[in-house]
C-alpha cells in the first residue's frame, strides 16, 4: 500500500454554520487522481473549498499528509497544498513568469524576492505547462488556455503534495481540455502528486481519474474506480437523466429518441450508420434500425435512438434469427436508407433485406463509400 | 533592457524631484537662485532671504513633497485593496468624508480653542476616511464593478461635500475664513508645526506599507488565492485599510481634499516602470506623488501670480484625464463585469 497522503473522514461541509454537503469521506494514496462530478449545485465547489481550508470544517476530519488541516498554519499548508480556482483572475501588467512565480510565496522572504532557486522553479513549472514561450508576455494579453495553463504553473510552482482544481476545464476548447489533463495526469504520475478536482465533463473524468465521486442532492451519491462508477445506471441516476442516454461503454452521449411509427428503417453495420441514427435523431423522424450483431460499434447508440433495434447475439454466425421481424418492420417503412456497410458471409441476411425493400417498390437510398 | 529599467527610472525620478524641490524652493514672489540657497543653508545668507526660505518657502515645498507622496501611496494601497485601478482616496470620495468630519471637529473646537489641535483635526479625518470606506466597501462588495465603485464613490463624495458646504454657511463669521482656504485643498497652511507630526505619521506609514509589499502581491490575483498561498487576509485587508486611511486623512487633516494624485498616480507609475510589483509601485507611487504636488503646487502659485489657483484644478487637470483613459481602456477591452 502505497503512502496515504490525503484523507477526509466524514466530512461536512458548507457555508456559515448551514451544512451543503455531508457525510464525505475519501482516503487517497500518494499520486492518485479523484475527480468529483455530479449536477450544478451539488457542493463540489463546496467541498473542495472545504478541504483546502477556503472553508472552516463543519465537523469531520481532513488529515493532509499525517496532518490535521486545523492545526496547519495558512503558511505551512500552503507548502502541502495548492489551488487552481474558477475566480477570474486579472492582475494588470504583470508577465505569465510574474503569475507563475507567485506560488513561490510560501518560500520567500519578507519581500518576496526570488532566489536563482525559485526561478528555476518557476520556469521548469511553466516548461510542465508548456508555456515556457509565454513567460515574458502580459498575463491578459494570452488566451484563455494560455492563462489556465499559466496559473496551473503557478499552482505547481508552489511545489505541492496535494493540488486542489475546481473545474479546471470550464471555458476551455476541446483540445485546451485535453492539454490541461494530461499535463494533471503527467504530475500525478511523474511527480506522485494527489489531485483532487471537479469536472463538469464526465467522459473526461472518466479517462484521467483512479477515484471517482458522485455527489448528488447534499451526499456521496457514488465512489468508487471509474470502471465501477460508469458501468451500468449509475451516471443516469446520478445525473437523473430522464430524456437521453449516456453510454457508458462508449462514453458518448445521446439526445432522447424520437417516438412513433418507424418511417426509416435504416440497414448498418460496423459504425457506418451512426451519423445517420444522430441525423434522423436531429430531425425528429423516428425510425428503426438493423439487423445488427450485438457487439457492433453502432450497437448502443442505436438501441438508444431507434424506436426497434432488430439485433442477434455476438459474433453470430447468421443472421437469420432476426431476419423475419425485420422484414415486416421494414416493409412497413416508407423508405429505407442502406448505410453503405460492407455484405460479409455473416451479414448476407441485410443484402436481402434491401433487396425485399426494392421488389416491394419501397426507395433504398444508398450512400457511397470510398472504401467500398 | 528590463533588468536595468526599474533602477533608471529610480534615478531619473530621484534627479527630476530635486530639480523641482529646487525650482520650488527658488520660484515665488521673491526669487532666490540655488547657490543663494545654498548660502542660506550653510547660515550664510541674506537675513530677509533666509526667513522667507525657511519659514515659509522650506515648509510649503518639503508638505508639498510629503503630503503628495502619502496621497500617491494611499491610491496605490487602495487600488490594491479594491483591485481595481480606477480607486484612489478623492474618487472614492474618502477625502470629502474626511473633510465633513474635520470641518465638523473644527466648528466645533474652535468655540474652545484658538487654534484645532492637529491630532483632534488628524482624529476625525481619519475617522471620516474609515467611514466613508465601509460604506463605499459595502455596496462594491455587492456589485464589484469598477463603474459602480467610481459611481458610488462620487456620489458619497457629493453627499459629504454638501454636507460640509451647508455647515460651513451656518458658521461663525470667524471660522468660515479658516475653514473655506481649508476645505478647497491648498498647501499654503503649511508649518513646520503641523508638517512634523504629519511626517512621524506618513513616513512611519510608508514604511509599513513597504514590508505589507509581498501579500500585497499576491493579494492582486485575488483574495482566494492570496489566502491560499498562506496570506491571513481578514487581518491583511484590514491593515491595508487602515494604512490607506491614515495616510489620506492626515493630508485632509491639514491640506484639505486634493484631488486625482492617488488614482493617477500609481497607474502613471505602472505605465513608467513597466510593472506592477508593489515592491517597486509603492516607493515609486510615493516618489511621483511627490513630484505630481510639487509640480502642481509650483502651477498654481506661478501661473497667475501673486493670486493662487486652487491646487485641486491643477491637479484635476492632469489627473482627470488618467481616469478617462482608464475607463476607456477597460471598456474597450470588454471586462467591465
Amino acid at each position: 500500500m502505497r503512502e496515504i497522503s490525503f484523507s477526509v473522514q466524514a466530512l461536512t461541509a458548507g457555508y456559515g454554520n448551514i451544512p451543503v454537503v455531508r457525510d464525505v469521506t475519501f482516503t487517497l494514496p500518494k499520486g492518485t487522481i479523484l475527480t468529483l462530478i455530479g449536477p450544478n449545485g451539488a457542493g463540489k465547489s463546496t467541498i473542495l473549498r472545504t478541504i483546502s481550508g477556503q472553508l472552516s470544517v463543519l465537523s469531520g476530519t481532513v488529515m493532509i499528509c499525517g496532518k490535521a488541516l486545523s492545526g496547519l498554519s495558512p503558511a505551512a499548508l500552503a507548502r502541502e497544498m495548492s489551488l487552481l480556482l474558477t475566480d477570474r483572475v486579472r492582475p494588470e501588467m504583470m508577465t505569465c513568469f510574474e503569475v507563475a512565480a507567485m506560488g513561490r510565496y510560501p518560500y520567500t522572504g519578507r519581500f518576496g524576492r526570488l532566489t536563482a532557486g525559485d526561478r528555476q522553479i518557476v520556469r521548469s513549472a511553466l516548461a510542465r505547462v508548456h508555456a515556457d514561450d509565454l513567460a515574458e508576455q502580459d498575463f491578459l494579453a494570452v488566451s484563455d488556455g494560455q492563462r489556465q495553463r499559466v496559473l496551473l504553473a503557478r499552482a505547481l510552482a508552489q511545489e505541492p503534495k496535494i493540488l486542489i482544481l475546481d473545474e479546471p476545464t470550464s471555458y476551455l476548447d476541446i483540445r485546451q481540455k485535453i492539454e490541461l489533463l494530461s499535463i494533471l495526469l503527467e504530475e500525478a504520475r511523474e511527480r506522485q502528486l494527489t489531485i483532487v478536482m471537479s469536472l463538469h465533463e464526465i467522459d473526461l473524468a472518466e479517462k484521467v481519474s483512479d477515484l471517482v465521486m458522485g455527489i448528488r442532492d447534499s451526499c456521496v451519491f457514488c465512489s468508487g474506480t471509474p470502471e465501477e462508477i460508469f458501468a451500468g445506471d449509475t451516471i443516469r441516476h446520478l445525473y437523473g437523466i430522464q430524456e437521453g442516454t449516456f453510454l457508458t461503454r462508449t462514453g458518448s452521449i445521446e439526445l432522447p429518441r424520437t417516438r412513433g411509427n418507424s418511417r426509416i428503417f435504416v440497414v448498418g453495420g460496423a459504425g457506418f450508420g451512426l451519423p445517420f441514427y444522430r441525423a434522423l435523431t436531429r430531425k425528429r423522424i423516428p425510425f428503426s434500425a438493423g439487423i445488427l450483431f450485438e457487439n457492433d460499434l453502432e450497437y448502443g447508440t442505436a438501441l438508444s435512438l431507434a424506436v426497434r433495434v432488430h439485433s442477434v447475439p455476438a459474433f453470430a454466425r447468421t443472421m437469420e434469427t432476426a431476419f423475419g421481424e425485420a422484414e415486416k418492420d421494414l416493409l412497413a417503412c416508407q423508405a429505407v436508407l442502406d448505410a453503405g456497410t460492407r455484405i460479409g458471409e455473416t451479414n448476407a441476411a441485410n443484402a436481402r433485406l434491401l433487396a425485399s425493400a426494392r421488389s416491394a417498390g419501397i426507395p433504398v437510398w444508398r450512400t457511397i463509400h470510398e472504401q467500398d | 533592457m528590463k533588468k536595468i529599467r526599474i533602477p533608471l527610472m529610480f534615478l531619473l525620478l530621484t534627479l527630476a524631484l530635486l530639480f523641482l524641490l529646487t525650482l520650488s524652493l527658488g520660484i515665488g514672489s521673491v526669487p532666490i537662485a540655488p547657490n543663494e540657497i545654498r548660502q542660506i543653508l550653510t547660515g550664510s545668507g541674506d537675513a530677509r532671504l533666509t526667513r522667507i526660505l525657511l519659514d515659509i518657502r522650506f515648509p510649503r515645498v518639503l508638505g508639498a513633497a510629503l503630503l503628495g507622496g502619502a496621497l500617491g501611496l494611499s491610491g496605490f494601497l487602495l487600488q490594491a485593496f479594491f483591485r481595481n485601478p480606477i480607486a484612489g482616496p478623492y474618487v472614492l470620495g474618502i477625502s470629502s468624508g474626511a473633510r465633513l468630519l474635520v470641518c465638523i471637529a473644527m466648528i466645533f473646537l474652535l468655540r474652545f480653542f484658538a487654534a484645532a489641535p492637529f491630532i483632534c483635526l488628524m482624529a476625525a479625518a481619519f475617522a471620516g476616511s474609515l467611514l466613508v470606506t465601509g460604506l463605499v466597501l459595502l455596496f462594491a462588495r455587492r456589485v464589484p464593478s469598477m463603474s459602480t465603485l467610481l459611481v458610488v464613490g462620487i456620489m458619497t463624495g457629493s453627499i459629504c461635500t454638501s454636507l460640509t458646504d451647508f455647515l460651513i454657511t451656518f458658521a461663525n463669521e470667524a471660522d468660515v475664513v479658516n475653514l473655506h482656504s481649508w476645505s478647497m485643498g491648498s498647501f499654503s497652511a503649511l508649518t513646520f508645526a503641523n508638517l512634523v507630526p504629519a511626517a512621524l505619521i506618513i513616513l512611519p506609514a510608508a514604511f509599513f506599507a513597504l514590508l505589507l509589499s509581498k501579500p500585497v502581491g499576491a493579494y492582486l490575483l485575488g483574495e482566494n488565492y492570496a489566502r491560499s498561498m498562506g496570506v491571513n487576509v481578514r487581518s491583511f485587508r484590514l491593515l491595508l485599510i487602515t494604512l490607506s486611511s491614515l495616510l489620506s486623512a492626515t493630508v485632509t487633516a491639514i491640506a484639505g481634499p486634493i484631488s486625482f494624485v492617488g488614482v493617477a498616480v500609481p497607474h502613471i507609475a505602472r505605465l513608467l516602470f513597466g510593472t506592477t510589483r508593489p515592491l517597486v509601485i509603492i516607493p515609486a507611487s510615493f516618489l511621483m506623488g511627490s513630484g505630481f504636488c510639487l509640480l502642481c503646487d509650483l502651477i498654481a502659485r506661478t501661473v497667475l501670480a501673486p493670486s493662487e489657483l486652487m491646487l485641486s484644478s491643477v491637479t484635476a487637470v492632469f489627473g482627470a484625464p488618467v481616469v478617462i483613459a482608464l475607463m476607456l481602456r477597460k471598456s474597450r477591452r470588454r471586462e467591465n463585469a
